[in-house]
């Protein structure tokens, strides 16, 4: 019959397809993933050897771990990692008590200008860094906290973004709860506590989650305000490393470097993948 | 609900300051500071008002160069992205085994270091004295004689920074994309099916239109990411990136600001102001734009 074989070509076509995706896809899967092997794969060659590969071979028979050994001794890297955890703790834990703070008196209080108010953070939003980063060094500068956490923590606290992220989620909370807690004589400030942030945990998970990725990865004003290399965060740290660290051709000690790195973020990933992928699909910017 | 101004304002007050002073202020400041003539920063004096700044910095060879760099880097790693995370969001959507498995690795750059892993991307495609790199060896297979893509010529050197680039953009557009393109009503695909409308004119006809406000505001984020690019070109090409001619002009703005050529507070307010003006600009063309191809 001639439906049989229309039927069959249909088939087959349609398998084509689908295989064509799957190449497709697991191609662009090798693309993203063969960085890091190739950086892990790196990091266990020793010097010598590596050096010795005119044509890098794709795996190592001779794993070591010297290049770790060389990361946490020849350079502070060491430090770098403790200061940007430092760095990342305060600034996170800044941020996520201004924004529920802020994001309360949005969503919950009723005050004189409130509107106004929300209307200017919102335009805050559009405007790129850039243009602030300048005055922020001279304010810095002036203010003699170049070279100290202070001066790197302050300016890195804002988050606009998350304020309303936040906030959106406070408005969600029923009334009638609000209500029920004025009338068993609850503070604010205990209801807060004690009923919208439980209440409101996802989004400050994913809030929290995002900022400390942000933390982790900024580079530019650490760069600005740190010239003394014992605050150096692990961006500036890896910069300096592979401009006057390890000299410039001990690349399996660099990439040791990076793999240190890039580790805390990976676990941090692969723990809260979905709330941070969810997050970053309402509206995250890298940058 | 009773009015709480004080209280109201309380709350507010943390979050108030933090911007106040170092969102607001510097805002208005920036632009006070490109008027500003031979801002001192020791002495904080200034020897007059005037354009002076920006005709300075609009002359300067460094500036045009990052200009140029950044006009590249723009016009080719948003439309490539932006395909390229089309294609693959239509792809992860039509499978349904291992689905997840490919959202997560993709979604993988997002949250890596970018100054770290591009030195990985340096290094794979930089020809040292040991080595000619991995990606001029692949490149040796098909008979290409090897380029040194981090210190040779100009169009590798730019080639590489767009590759890394679209690396870096894709997971983003990548997640926001499949989230629109799995929110479409799939009523539309059975009343194409019922009518055996082909793939691409489903994807043509209702995919794309329907998913069109997302396509454009990933256009428009694209853009202004694109034009402050900056750690990127660090992480390949290292600090000095006048020297290597792979500046930007957020890079121009903090050389100017800081590093060997730097003290110059009142030009890279200057050149800070012209992004700005640029981005500005180039968003409302968008916004025009996309009033007449995109669908509600």
């Amino acid at each position: 019959m001639d439906y049989e074989k229309i039927e069959k070509s249909a088939q087959i076509k349609q398998k084509i397809v689908k295989t064509g995706t799957y190449v497709f896809l697991s191609v662009w899967a090798l693309v993203v993933l063969f960085p890091f092997y190739w950086m892990v794969l790196t990091s266990f060659k020793g010097y010598g050897a590596y050096n010795a590969e005119w044509i890098p071979k794709l795996y190592t028979l001779s794993p070591t771990l010297e290049n770790y050994v060389d990361a946490f001794t020849k350079v502070p890297l060491g430090s770098y990692f403790l200061n940007t955890v430092i760095f990342t703790l305060v600034t996170t834990a800044i941020m996520v008590v201004v924004t529920i703070l802020a994001a309360f008196a949005f969503s919950r209080l009723n005050f004189y200008g409130r509107d106004l108010v929300f209307t200017i953070f919102l335009a805050l939003m559009m405007i790129p860094s850039e243009l602030v980063v300048i005055t922020n060094f001279v304010t810095i500068t002036n203010l003699d906290l170049r070279n100290t956490f202070t001066g790197l923590i302050l300016p890195s606290v804002t988050s606009v973004f998350y304020i309303y992220l936040l906030k959106e989620n406070f408005a969600q909370i029923p009334d009638e709860l609000y209500y029920a807690a004025k009338v068993d004589g609850t503070s604010d400030f205990r209801y807060l506590t004690r009923v919208m942030v439980p209440i409101c945990k996802p989004t400050i998970i994913t809030v929290t989650v995002l900022k400390v990725i942000e933390c982790w990865n900024s580079y530019v004003w650490p760069r600005l305000i740190t010239d003394d290399s014992s605050y150096f965060l692990v961006s500036n740290g890896i910069q300096e490393i592979r401009e006057n660290g390890f000299g410039r051709d001990n690349i399996p000690a660099m990439m040791a470097a990076v793999v240190v790195i890039s580790v805390p973020l990976v676990v941090l990933f692969v723990i809260f993948r979905k709330k941070i992928m969810a997050g970053v699909s309402r509206g995250g910017m890298k940058g | 609900m009773k009015n709480n101004n004080l209280k109201g304002w309380l709350y507010l007050l943390p979050a108030v300051i933090f911007l106040g002073v170092f969102m607001v202020y510097p805002l208005i400041d920036v632009f006070i500071y490109s008027f500003e003539e031979g801002y001192n920063f020791a002495s904080e004096t200034y020897s007059g008002v005037g354009m002076f700044n920006y005709s300075y910095v609009l002359r300067d060879p460094y500036f045009l160069q990052a200009l140029k760099n950044t006009f590249i880097l723009v016009v080719i790693t948003v439309p490539a992205s932006t395909i390229l995370a089309l294609l693959i969001s239509v792809g992860l959507s039509s499978i349904e085994k291992v689905k997840n498995l490919f959202q997560t690795v993709y979604f993988l750059p997002y949250v890596t270091n970018t100054l770290a892993v591009g030195l990985v991307f340096m290094i794979l495609f930089k020809q040292t004295p040991y080595t000619n790199g991995f990606v001029n060896i692949v490149l040796g297979f098909f008979g290409l004689s090897p380029i040194d893509f981090i210190g040779g010529p100009y169009w590798a050197k730019m080639l590489v920074l767009c590759l890394y680039t679209i690396w870096v953009v894709i997971p983003f557009k990548i997640i926001v994309l499949t989230g629109a393109i799995a929110s479409v009503n799939p009523i539309y695909y059975s009343a194409a099916k019922v009518d055996g409308t082909g793939r691409w004119r489903t994807f043509s006809r209702i995919t794309l239109p329907m998913i069109s406000p997302t396509v454009f505001y990933l256009i428009i984020t694209g853009f202004i990411g694109a034009f402050k690019a900056y750690s990127d070109a660090v992480a390949l090409f290292g600090t000095d990136l006048n020297a290597s001619e792979m500046n930007t002009i957020v890079g121009y703005i903090y050389d100017m600001l800081y590093g060997n050529s730097g003290g110059y507070p009142s030009f890279a307010s200057a050149a800070a102001v012209i992004l700005f003006v640029i981005v500005l600009t180039i968003t409302c063309i968008n916004l025009l734009v996309s009033k007449k191809h995109v669908h509600y």
